[in-house]
């Protein structure tokens, strides 16, 4: 029977009056949907949680560096991440490409004193074509993403093991170790800030900077949907919604100034969410592949090139986990035969806490970032608070759960109004 | 007084905006084999989910007796236990597993909890030998043709103690030996007192096997005919299928028509699933620009399986044959190409191949001609609103915002988000595939005036379509095809509905 020879079935319409959509809270005008914010007031929440618990030392200039450091390489797996599952796919094998990529930059730079720029280089396009390897059996040959990732779980652990030849390689250049872990410099030297004590200017000026930044393209953006007549926030509502997000990034720039400057990695991090956001929302690459996750029949038959964007998702997740790579070997100062063991878990419980639907064509990549962060403070907080490593993968464990339980709950709310 | 096993009366069942069913009434007498017939759309398929409990009791409105009992099925199982077996168009076979594991799937030969292999075994042939199936109860189902596993599915059925056997299209996929020969087990089930109740296109099958013939047109009981006491003709079914009246289902228009812009050439296309056999064979159609053209053939005559293949080879494998674009050859190896080279095709099932029913309209629209809005790659996401917003208003679609998702459309909104994304291509040839499938009578009228502005603006179109009476109202000319040949040319001015019946069963044997 050929699957295209049409049926005698009356195909039965859904409903025909679009009904208000579920999962919408109103509070005085604020309409919020609740689907999509879940996560953002789930991180809030937390946060406030564990402060308490911790008496505050959760949000001390320290401990703040410490969370982005510690969870930087998560996060940037998770960018990565949240793209393949988009488009209807899974990467098991990021935590063996980060372990592969460290020890290649390791033997570079340490066995062959190649210098640090050609290093880093060399290492994110053997990420690329680890990612293209795999990009060729999944997009080209067409093995299920599942078996070809779980095979490289293994190649590349294997080829970890044979670079390294079973053995730790460090210690790594400085720049490599300050990008992993260190700061900018007091350039502009620091300035008192009353009660609150000495904090770097230049930190500062970039949070001033970055503020002034984020709300004139939210202006711009606002003042262009509008001359184009589309609904757009009243003035309060948006006035409220920026300034608490400006808030938000003063708070952490001002603790992070009184600390020790900005971590590089935090730089690097807020270039590749907004670079990362920008093609996901924006560019024709992204918006294809929401297409591909959303309906692959339908993606075809629009003339998206699908095997292709396949492929690229892959040779970028590769990128990223050479990225990932370096960064964690230069954390430890050291490319180990273990490294980024059960990485490709937090980074898929990232994208899906993040609120990445299952079947693919729904995701975000703040949303993944912000999965990636609930997971960190949770691990922060807890052993802050003495908790033992059981009671950590418990929590986490239940937190994951219920984040996709939550989404498939308004989900089949949200099919049952439509029927 | 006649001695009916099944009565079905003032069955109506309500999707939201269509009645597929109003107030309709089925007798089968016991042991007879009954026939229903209708076009695509009728409610033949609704009517039998009714009485097999697909929509439990309650969803419908009306009484169902069976065997002097009210028939009141919440489901399958039901129905089933009831004595009431339904076997689908697509058959509902495990591939992987044996015929016998099939013939007892759900239903399985065991004690104390384990499979009892050998009588599995022993019971299967029998079955099998009551069907005339002459296989190795062990082989997979996988590698027998459709035609025995269309008795699979029967000694399924039997293996349930069936009374009353329903079978969809039975014939459509088999060749004419496994027909004949399905056809006579048909008459010896009903020897052995199993009611039958078939679903057919193939009229001169109908004819040949039923006992009565109940016909459906609208979602209504049209007649009930005996074929012993009426003299029953295939065209006496035929009027019966389609004689509604005409007036004011279509909006006035006069095409006028220009020069050719696509020409398809000795096209044949070979069945991926079974390589070998010609699903289009040697078909050649001409469009012209400003023209309305429609593609008209029973199921399973390779209206899509065309359409598709020709759109940059979505379908088929093996595809030969010549296209040419305002007289100049081209190749359309890809989906990219066909767009590229102004053409598009709009599905007939939009919720599989058409739509991304989880996002908002505006992306929907702007996915097939995303190289026309951005800009180095990148999205402006204004123009985007912008043009979303114009065909919102200009076809009328029926939503709060262009930020609406699709998936909560009705059909006929549905279907407009798909021409608008297809026109946004701006092509000049545009493939519509069951243009208005399971939309209201307003919706499709709203369908056929844009249809009639699209020719208007110069593009040329080619509908395809089950319903004889749009194909009639809308087209310029129209084709037949049968068994993947074209088989008949016609005029509007000539077109008649049973001459177009008369093309599209050519060959059918």
């Amino acid at each position: 029977m050929s699957s295209v020879s049409p049926t005698s079935v009356a195909v039965p319409p859904q409903d025909d009056g679009p009904a208000e959509p579920p999962g919408r809270l109103s509070l005085g005008g604020l309409s919020v949907n609740i689907r999509q914010s879940g996560i953002y007031i789930a991180f809030a929440l937390i946060v406030v949680l564990f402060t308490v618990l911790t008496d505050g030392a959760l949000l001390q200039p320290q401990n703040i560096s410490n969370i982005v450091v510690q969870n930087s390489y998560i996060l940037i797996l998770a960018v990565g991440m949240i793209l393949i599952i988009i488009a209807g796919h899974i990467d098991l094998s990021v935590g063996s490409v980060v372990a592969a990529t460290g020890a290649i930059a390791a033997v570079l730079m340490v066995n062959y004193g190649v210098p640090w720029p050609a290093a880093l280089l060399v290492t994110l396009v053997a990420g690329g074509l680890i990612g293209a390897w795999q990009g060729f059996w999944i997009a080209y040959f067409g093995i299920p993403s599942f078996i070809v990732t779980l095979a490289g779980m293994l190649l590349f652990r294997a080829l970890t093991l044979t670079v390294l030849g079973n053995q730790g390689i460090g210690p790594f250049p400085d720049a490599v170790r300050t990008l992993s872990n260190g700061f900018t410099d007091g350039y502009l030297g620091n300035v008192g800030l009353g009660p609150l004590g000495g904090a770097d200017v230049f930190s500062l000026l970039v949070g001033v900077l970055a503020v002034a930044g984020m709300a004139a393209a939210q202006w711009r953006t606002r003042a262009a949907r509008a001359r184009y007549g589309q609904t757009v926030d009243p003035l309060p509502v948006f006035a409220l919604k920026v300034a608490a997000a400006a808030v938000l990034i003063v708070a952490v720039v001002v603790q992070l100034a009184r600390f020790k400057n900005l971590p590089w990695v935090l730089v690097l991090l807020a270039v590749i969410v907004l670079g990362y956001s920008l093609l996901a929302n924006r560019s024709v690459f992204g918006r294809r592949i929401y297409a591909v996750g959303g309906n692959l029949q339908a993606a075809v038959l629009s003339g998206v090139k699908v095997k292709s964007v396949v492929f690229w998702i892959f040779v970028n997740m590769g990128v990223l986990a050479g990225m990932a790579g370096i960064i964690f070997a230069g954390r430890l100062n050291q490319a180990g035969p273990t490294a980024g063991g059960s990485f490709e878990l937090d980074a898929i419980a990232a994208a899906f806490i993040g609120g990445a639907a299952v079947q693919g064509g729904v995701g975000k990549v703040v949303g993944a970032i912000t999965g990636g962060l609930i997971m960190g403070v949770i691990n922060n907080g807890m052993s802050l608070i003495g908790s033992p490593s059981e009671q950590v993968m418990l929590v986490k464990g239940i937190v994951l759960l219920a984040a996709v339980a939550f989404d498939v709950w308004t989900k089949r709310r949200a099919g049952a109004a439509s029927r | 007084m006649t001695d009916h096993i099944l009565r079905m009366s003032g069955i109506t069942k309500t999707f939201p905006g269509v009645k597929a069913l109003q107030d309709v009434n089925l007798s089968v007498r016991r042991g007879e084999i009954h026939a229903i017939c209708g076009e695509n759309g009728a409610g033949k398929s609704t009517l039998m989910k009714v009485l097999s409990g697909v929509y439990p009791h309650g969803t419908y409105e009306g009484e169902i007796s069976f065997d002097g009992e009210p028939g009141r099925f919440s489901g399958i199982k039901d129905s089933e236990d009831a004595g009431i077996v339904i076997i689908h168009q697509e058959l509902a076979l495990c591939p992987q597993l044996s015929v016998a594991e099939n013939i007892f799937l759900g239903n399985e030969r065991s004690g104390r909890g384990l499979i009892d292999w050998n009588r599995t075994n022993h019971e299967a042939a029998e079955l099998m030998a009551r069907v005339g199936l002459r296989e190795s109860p062990v082989t997979q189902v996988a590698d027998i043709g459709v035609g025995k596993q269309q008795l699979v599915e029967i000694a399924k059925a039997l293996s349930k103690r069936v009374r009353l056997l329903i079978l969809d299209e039975p014939t459509a996929a088999l060749n004419d030996e496994d027909s004949a020969h399905l056809l006579d087990l048909l008459r010896g089930l009903r020897d052995e007192g199993i009611t039958c109740v078939i679903i057919s296109h193939k009229l001169n099958e109908i004819i040949a096997i039923a006992d009565s013939i109940t016909v459906l047109r609208d979602g209504q009981t049209i007649e009930t005919l005996d074929m012993a006491a009426d003299k029953v003709t295939e065209d006496r079914i035929i009027s019966g299928m389609v004689g509604r009246p005409l007036e004011h289902r279509f909006p006035p228009h006069e095409s006028s028509i220009g020069e050719e812009v696509l020409r398809i050439e000795d096209w044949t296309v070979h069945s991926p699933a079974q390589p070998g056999r010609k699903v289009v064979s040697g078909a050649s159609l001409t469009l012209r620009r400003g023209e309305i053209v429609g593609l008209a053939g029973l199921m399973g005559a390779g209206r899509t399986e065309l359409a598709m293949s020709v759109f940059g080879r979505a379908y088929g494998v093996n595809i030969s044959g010549r296209l040419f674009k305002n007289g100049t050859p081209i190749e359309l190896r890809s989906v990219q190409d066909a767009i590229r080279h102004g053409i598009a095709y709009a599905t007939e099932d939009r919720k599989r191949y058409g739509l991304n029913l989880i996002e908002d309209i505006r992306r929907n629209i702007s996915s097939a001609g995303l190289r026309r809005m951005g800009r180095r790659g990148w999205v402006d996401e204004n123009e985007e609103y912008k043009v979303a917003e114009g065909f919102r208003k200009s076809m009328n679609i029926k939503a709060p915002s262009v930020l609406s998702v699709v998936g909560k459309l009705s059909g006929g909104n549905q279907q407009k988000v798909v021409l608008s994304k297809w026109i946004y291509t701006d092509p000049d040839v545009l493939i519509l595939d069951e243009p208005t499938r399971g939309i209201d009578v307003g919706a499709k009228y709203e369908i056929y005036t844009i249809i009639n502005r699209l020719a208007d603006e110069g593009k040329a179109v080619l509908v395809i379509s089950s319903e004889l009476p749009e194909l009639l109202g809308l087209c310029d000319r129209i084709y037949t095809l049968s068994q993947g040949r074209v088989t008949g040319e016609v005029l509007r001015s000539e077109a008649t509905q049973e001459r177009l019946m008369h093309y599209m069963t050519m060959g059918q044997e």
